[in-house]
């Protein structure tokens, strides 16, 4: 049985199959959190989280760093999730990816991560499935219930993609 | 780790030089949203370490809050710290 979005591993490769509803979820997520990394709003603690203060007790040398390097990191983040997009079926099917592949879409998955963390407040002692049944108990279908079980998904996507392209190929 | 033996008479000539050198440290900090597994893979890929001391790293910062992961020139440590954030890991820079 396959599980759409779990990766495994299939030689040289990371797979998994996507249905549509998976395939629209992950083109919105992206897409906004592309939209974050365009163009990060000023002072948003999501801005903040994605391109951290480097020097945090000298507010003129991070500024100097980040006048320096936020650019190239800008780049860097928006083309990465260039890849996931161009990697997702057009409604529903397989994702192939090679191992440069597979750390583009690592690296957007924690970003995506990181701002819809945020978003609903993940801390340390967060339990994930308590946190959406209560949100879900709340408001089914409000925007909470949502954002929660795709940080869930997300999770479980990316957990399964590290041990795929860690897993030793099989010939 | 190894360092080079500095006599008494170098270390008079290169003062200014070490004092303009002096070691930096990235420091990784401790967020609730990173796995464990990511933070691990994403220490040996850019450090090239051990799974081992990769692994010792992240549950430093998992348990400790932060953890020293690199230590050099402080071009060096912002090469590391710039790698870190395109990873999404919250990475600072200190003297060390």
């Amino acid at each position: 049985m396959t599980y759409p979005g779990l990766f495994r591993r299939d030689g040289e490769f990371c797979v998994t199959t996507l249905g549509n509803p998976e395939v629209a979820i992950l083109r919105r997520v992206f897409t906004e959190t592309a939209n974050l990394v365009t163009a990060p709003p000023v002072g948003d603690p999501i801005t903040e989280r994605l391109f951290p203060v480097v020097y945090p007790d000298d507010r003129e040398e991070a500024a100097e760093f980040r006048r320096l390097t936020e650019e190239d990191l800008r780049t860097e983040k928006s083309h990465q999730i260039g890849v996931v997009l161009s990697c997702l079926p057009d409604r529903s099917g397989g994702v192939r990816l090679d191992g440069e592949q597979a750390e583009a879409w690592l690296r957007a998955l924690t970003d995506a991560r990181l701002a819809l963390g945020i978003k609903v407040d993940i801390a340390d002692d967060t339990d994930l499935s308590d946190e959406i049944d209560d949100a879900a108990m709340r408001d089914p279908t409000g925007v909470r219930a949502m954002q929660l079980s795709v940080y869930g998904y997300l999770t479980y996507m990316q957990e399964s993609l590290v041990e795929a392209l860690e897993s030793t190929p099989l010939v | 780790m190894t360092g080079t033996q500095v006599t008494p008479a170098q270390a008079t000539e290169t003062e200014e030089t070490a004092e303009v050198d002096r070691p930096w440290i990235t420091v990784v900090h401790n967020d609730p949203v990173n796995l464990m597994s990511y933070v691990t893979w994403v220490f040996q890929k850019l450090f090239g370490y051990t799974r081992e001391k990769a692994e010792k790293l992240m549950l430093d910062v998992h348990h400790k809050g932060r953890a020293v992961v690199s230590s050099g020139a402080r071009e060096r440590m912002e090469h590391d710290a710039s790698r870190l954030h395109a990873h999404g890991l919250w990475a600072t820079i200190e003297k060390s």
